[in-house]
Parts: structure tokens; C-alpha cells; sequence
């Protein structure tokens, strides 16, 4: 079974896992710590550019974790998520404009329950349609309303906006505690207190009665029908719950950017955030978190660097399949046997097998890189010359030398790569052995 | 007299033009240990799936302490304090052995589709839960997760499953199919512990099993009971000697 190392299998807390305050202690420090983390991040990254993406990750972690409430704990594959987020989104923002104009008491920092609630509703009214199956025809059924709502959203003009979406002011809503919410700190740490509380609630939720079935229908939904469970009812919770919390991250996108538009509610994010959370690993709580940083990190970085971004984020995706169907997540937990029984011994060993992995992986990554930005000059910007620059060295796309390069880092660099496999499988495997053996001795 | 626990009147079976279950008709009282015995292909899982609502009968009426259960979904049958076990073990396999007891204590202590109670919290779930793996011998498994068991360890912790949400009616389809001698007597004995106070119906092949444990023993073949009644009856009986245990023996 390889599927041993990835699931974190719940220690059953025998001795009263409510009691006292000890218990509370344990429970509650690493989301202090969370809580600490976040708060002090901002004055780590200090720059306007860090600001916003940190406020992005915050947004892409509830989604994402929302999304992984799904995939990942129901075992159910949606192609439409995107859509609760959006209309999350879009009523969170007709909420603000309202409140603006009739002058409301409502302070900003209310609007994520607004999205909360209708993410919820329309998980509920969708979810009653798309929940009586599970496996390929529930997907099938997701990517239809995803597609059903997405093109409602250009005809729509008075809900959606049309184009150019609907936009507001988030400086415009009731003043409270002096925060006018204007500067992006203050958006920052609205969206951490939202983001951590989402991902509080839905971490106690995997660990309810509901949540353990959640697993049991994932795992056996026939099963579950005769330990007293309708498969059916277990799947339409969650997928409306699901909802609720895509609908906040809606809205907190809604405030970040007071503009929503009808690419909110499409495929686009819809899949972005499919992407999030398998990179990042379906098999534990952390890996959507994992993922979506990354993710945000990636599309805000690599945008900036290279024009075809979009082709190293499906290339990210298709390795991450091929080689660590578990996500990052995954492939960090196959660790935990060897942390949990403190064999760090082989450790050493095991990670210099890593290094001399890398090195030729980065080889093949670097020959890949040339080969593709090469490839895209010369097709879409043959122009502007046949020079490029890339890792701060000229290369000339005319001649044949960079190309012989290139192709010579990606083929031998992989070659290189796959000789070292078996190396890090032997590492590995005295690693776990040894593990098993002091686990036992213990 | 109270009404048989469960009662099949003239159930039939048909998948397409072939009829599986060709009109049987048993009652079994409370607190009886009911075998169904009879060759391969006669019905018998069939037969299970129709009274735990995996199949609905072509026609006929099933009754579950008089109440027409018939057509009725396995979840609310099982609500009703039926629980079954399967021939081709139907586990959780990725969850860990605690959780796959866990799940079928949790609706028969009335915690239902609840988000807003941390399961581990919940103390008679764990004494449950706790009390069954000890019943099935499973304590020391509780962490693996259900998929990397051994055989005998999963058709136990099948047993497990079945009887921990505490129903009044156990079904046990083939509960010692491919077990080594020791490994079946160990399950008949762990049978006949849970079975005390119930009622239980049991798809059996192994004799000694089927002798050792019943009250009454049901011979089904091709689709039709043939002969219910006491062991020592059923043994002497001519056309249950003709059909099977002549062929058998």
C-alpha cells in the first residue's frame, strides 16, 4: 500500500480530549501561532507589491481550502467552484454599494458573512442538483452550472455588470474603530482575521461527526448507507458548506479589489483553484494551504517574468500528477514517520540524496526554460530581434549554439535526473526501515 | 404473538428475463439464530441484498417487525436496527481501523450529519468505539488504516462494523469464507457473543458453522426455500440431502 505514508490517521485522544484547559492549551497554540504569524508577516514584507500578494494568499487559502472540503475530504471532483466564489463575490458587492447608498450601519469588515451566506444559499440551491451523484456525473454536472452561471454573467448586465463588472467603495462603508479600510494594511488584516477564522472552523469541521463521514462517503458510500448514513445528505452538506466558505473568499476578493467581474464566477478560477489545491496535496489540511500560496506566488511572479506563464503552471500541474499524485503536501508527510519516531539518523544521508537529485532536476528545468522562451521568441516576438535574456545571460535565438544547450541541459540533465532515482529510493527506504525498527524498539 | 422480526412474503427477484429469487416467503422470529444455506448461485447474497435494501424486489413484501420496509433505501433500513455485514469485505480502507468503528457507532448514538461537535470529544462514541475493537480483538490496530489489515482482520473488523451501531437484527453474509480453522472458530465464537439478544441471519457454507451456531437452518436453492427448520431435522431431510448436503458431503 503506498498510500500508508499520506494519510494522517487521527490519534484517538483517549484520556478526554476536552478536558481542562491543557487540552484547550494544546488545541488552540498553533493557531495562535497562526494568528502571531499572520500578523506579524506584513511587517516582514514590507513592500506595497508583498502587501497585496500576502492579501491575495490569504484569499486563495480560504478558497482553496473551501474547494478541498470537496475534493480532498468528500472525495467529490467540482469543475465549478468558481462559481460560489463569484456570487459570493457579486452579492458581497451589491451589499457594500447598498449599504453605501442608503447609508447603512454596517462596518466592511461584516461583508465576508454577506458572501458567507450567499455562497451558502446557492451551494444549497445547486448542491440539491448536483449531490445525488457522486464520481464522473457530479462532475459533469459541476462543469455545467459552472458554465451555466459564467454565461448568465454576460447577459445578466444588471446582476453581473457585463463586461466590465461591478465595482464600489470600501472606504465608503460605516467608519469604525477608526479604520476607513482605505490603506491595504488594513485590507491585509481584515482578510488574515477572516482567513484564519475560515480555516479554524474548517479544520474543526474534518474532525465532527459530519466530517468523519465526510471520509466514510469518500472512501465507501455503500458502506455508509448501511452504518445508518444517506450518502446523498452527507455530500449536499458539504457541498453547501463548501459554498459558504468559497462565498467568503469571494468577498473578501470583492473588498480587495471593490471590482468583481464575470471571470470571478468562470472556469478560469474555477480550475485555478482545482490547481491550488491538488499542487498542494488533497490528503491533509495543510496541502490547499501549501497549494495556494504557491499558486498565488507563481501567477504573480511568474507573470511578471515571463510572458507564457500560463504553459509553467500546466507543466507544474501535469509533474506534480506524474511524479507527487499526493501534492507538496504528500510528499512532505512521507516524512512523518521518520519525525514521529525521532529517527533522524539517516536524515543526513536522506537529504544529501535530495541535493544530488537536484541538482540535475534543476539542470533539465533550466534547459526546459531556454527551450520554451527560445521557442516563444522566435514564434511571437521574432521582431523585436533574435536576442533574449534569460538567467541575466544573451542568448542569441539565431544561432545554433544556445539551442545546442539546451537541448543538451533538458535531455542529459533528465537522464542525469533518473539515474539518481533508484539512489534516493534506497535512502529512502533504509530511512523507513530504520524508523520502523526504532519505532519498535520503543 | 408478536410479529416475526423479519418477515419475506413472496419475494421476487428478477435481473432481466433471469429470475434470481423465485418466490420465498420466512419469518424469523426475535432472538432466533437463522442460518440460509444452499449451493452457489442459489440467491443467498442476493437475498441479503434485498432485505438490507441494496436491491428492491421485482415483487413481494419484505416487513421489519411488521413494518413494509420494501423498496426502502439501506440507510433507512438500517435506522430501523438492521445491520448487515458483506461476502466481499466493505470497509473504509483509507481510514484508519478506529475510524472505520467509529463511523458505524455514530448514527445509532443519534449524532447524525453534526458539524458542530469534535468526534473525538464525544465520550460514548469512544467507549463504543473502544469497546468494539476489543470485542473484535483489533486494539492493537486501531491506528492502521483498514486497507493494509490482513484478511482475517478485515473480515473481523467487517464483523466489527456490522455490529457496532448495537442493531437488533444482524445479517452475516459468509462472516468465516476463506478462513484458516482457527481463524473460524475464533469467529463463531465472537458470533456467537454479539448474537445474544439479537436476531441473526447467517449465509454460511461451513457445516460445522451452520450446525454449531443455528436455531433454525433455511435451505435455498435456485431462487426457492426448499426445507426451514431445526438442524437435526434439516439433516434428515431427503430433498435438502438431494439438493446439497448429499452433493456436498
Amino acid at each position: 500500500m503506498s498510500d500508508v505514508t499520506t494519510d494522517v490517521v487521527n490519534v484517538p485522544a483517549r484520556a478526554g480530549a476536552s478536558a481542562g484547559l491543557a487540552g484547550v492549551a494544546r488545541h488552540a497554540a498553533p493557531w495562535l501561532a497562526l494568528a502571531v504569524a499572520f500578523a506579524v508577516l506584513p511587517m516582514i514584507f514590507t513592500s506595497g507589491s508583498a502587501l497585496t500578494m500576502l492579501s491575495l494568499m490569504g484569499i486563495m487559502i480560504v478558497f482553496a481550502l473551501s474547494y478541498n472540503m470537496l475534493l480532498g475530504e468528500t472525495g467529490l471532483l467540482s469543475f465549478g467552484h468558481a462559481v460560489y466564489y463569484g456570487l459570493g463575490g457579486f452579492v458581497a458587492v451589491h451589499a457594500m454599494n447598498t449599504v453605501i447608498h442608503d447609508r447603512l450601519p454596517v462596518p466592511l469588515f461584516l461583508i465576508p458573512l454577506v458572501g458567507a451566506f450567499s455562497g451558502l444559499l446557492f451551494g444549497i440551491i445547486f448542491g440539491s442538483v448536483s449531490t445525488r451523484r457522486a464520481g464522473t456525473a457530479f462532475a459533469m454536472i459541476s462543469l455545467g452550472l459552472g458554465e451555466l452561471v459564467a454565461s448568465s454573467s454576460l447577459i445578466l448586465r444588471s446582476f453581473f455588470g457585463g463586461e466590465e463588472g461591478v465595482s464600489t467603495n470600501r472606504t465608503k462603508l460605516l467608519h469604525v474603530f477608526g479604520l476607513n479600510f482605505g490603506p491595504q494594511i488594513e485590507i491585509y488584516y481584515l482578510i488574515a482575521f477572516w482567513c484564519l477564522l475560515c480555516m479554524v472552523a474548517m479544520f474543526a469541521l474534518r474532525r465532527t461527526p459530519f466530517g468523519s463521514m465526510c471520509n466514510a462517503v469518500r472512501e465507501n458510500a455503500e458502506r455508509a448507507q448501511f452504518v445508518g448514513y444517506n450518502p446523498q445528505a452527507v455530500r449536499f452538506i458539504a457541498f453547501a458548506l463548501a459554498g459558504l466558505f468559497a462565498g467568503v473568499a469571494g468577498a473578501l476578493a470583492a473588498i480587495n479589489f471593490e471590482l468583481v467581474n464575470s471571470a470571478a464566477v468562470g472556469a478560469g478560477q474555477s480550475g485555478l483553484v482545482l490547481l491550488a489545491a491538488y499542487i498542494g496535496g488533497t490528503g491533509n489540511f495543510i496541502g490547499p494551504v501549501i497549494g495556494a500560496v504557491l499558486v498565488t506566488w507563481l501567477e504573480v511572479m511568474l507573470s511578471d517574468i515571463t510572458d507564457v506563464w500560463q504553459l509553467y503552471f500546466g507543466l507544474l500541474f501535469i509533474g506534480v500528477v506524474m511524479f507527487a499524485p499526493n501534492g507538496i503536501a504528500g510528499l512532505l508527510m512521507m516524512h512523518e514517520p521518520l519525525w514521529r519516531a525521532r529517527a533522524y539518523g539517516p536524515l543526513p544521508r536522506l537529504l544529501l540524496t535530495y541535493v544530488i537529485a537536484l541538482v540535475p532536476a534543476l539542470a533539465t528545468l533550466a534547459g526546459l526554460i531556454a527551450v520554451i522562451e527560445m521557442t516563444y521568441h522566435r514564434s511571437v516576438k521574432a521582431s523585436e530581434g533574435t536576442t533574449i535574456s534569460l538567467f541575466h545571460v544573451t542568448l542569441d535565438t539565431a544561432s545554433f549554439v544556445p539551442w545546442i544547450a539546451a537541448i543538451v541541459l533538458l535531455a542529459g540533465g533528465f537522464l542525469l535526473f533518473r539515474r539518481t532515482w533508484p539512489v534516493v529510493g534506497a535512502a529512502w527506504h533504509d530511512a523507513i526501515v530504520y524508523a520502523q525498527t526504532a519505532g519498535k524498539a520503543k | 404473538m408478536t410479529a416475526p422480526v423479519i418477515e419475506l412474503v413472496d419475494v421476487r427477484k428478477n435481473f432481466g428475463a433471469t429470475k434470481i429469487i423465485r418466490g420465498v416467503s420466512l419469518a424469523v422470529p426475535a432472538g432466533e439464530r437463522h442460518a440460509i444455506i444452499g449451493p452457489n448461485g442459489a440467491g443467498k447474497s442476493t437475498l441479503f441484498n434485498l432485505i438490507s435494501g441494496r436491491f428492491t424486489p421485482t415483487s413481494g413484501k419484505v416487513r421489519l417487525c411488521g413494518e413494509d420496509v420494501t423498496g426502502m433505501p439501506p440507510y433507512l433500513i438500517n435506522r430501523r436496527g438492521l445491520s448487515r455485514s458483506f461476502q466481499v469485505t466493505n470497509i473504509f480502507p483509507r481510514l484508519s481501523v478506529w475510524e472505520n468503528v467509529r463511523c458505524a457507532v455514530l448514527w445509532s448514538l443519534g449524532y447524525k450529519y453534526s458539524f458542530w461537535r469534535g468526534v473525538e470529544d464525544l465520550a460514548d462514541v469512544r467507549d463504543r468505539t473502544e469497546a468494539i475493537l476489543e470485542e473484535i480483538e483489533l486494539c492493537d490496530r486501531r491506528l492502521l488504516q483498514a486497507g493494509v489489515l490482513t484478511y482475517a482482520e478485515q473480515r473481523a473488523l467487517e464483523i466489527g462494523i456490522t455490529i457496532a451501531g448495537d442493531a437488533r437484527i444482524i445479517l452475516l453474509d459468509e462472516p468465516s469464507a476463506g478462513m484458516s480453522a482457527a481463524e473460524a472458530a475464533r469467529a463463531v465464537a465472537l458470533i456467537r457473543k454479539v448474537s445474544q439478544g439479537r436476531t441473526l441471519i447467517m449465509i454460511e457454507h461451513d457445516m460445522d458453522v451452520v450446525f454449531d451456531l443455528a436455531d433454525r437452518i433455511s435451505v435455498l436453492v435456485y431462487g426457492q426455500i426448499i426445507a426451514s427448520d431445526f438442524p437435526a431435522r434439516i439433516k434428515q431431510d431427503r430433498a435438502v440431502q438431494a439438493a446439497y448436503l448429499g452433493t456436498a458431503a
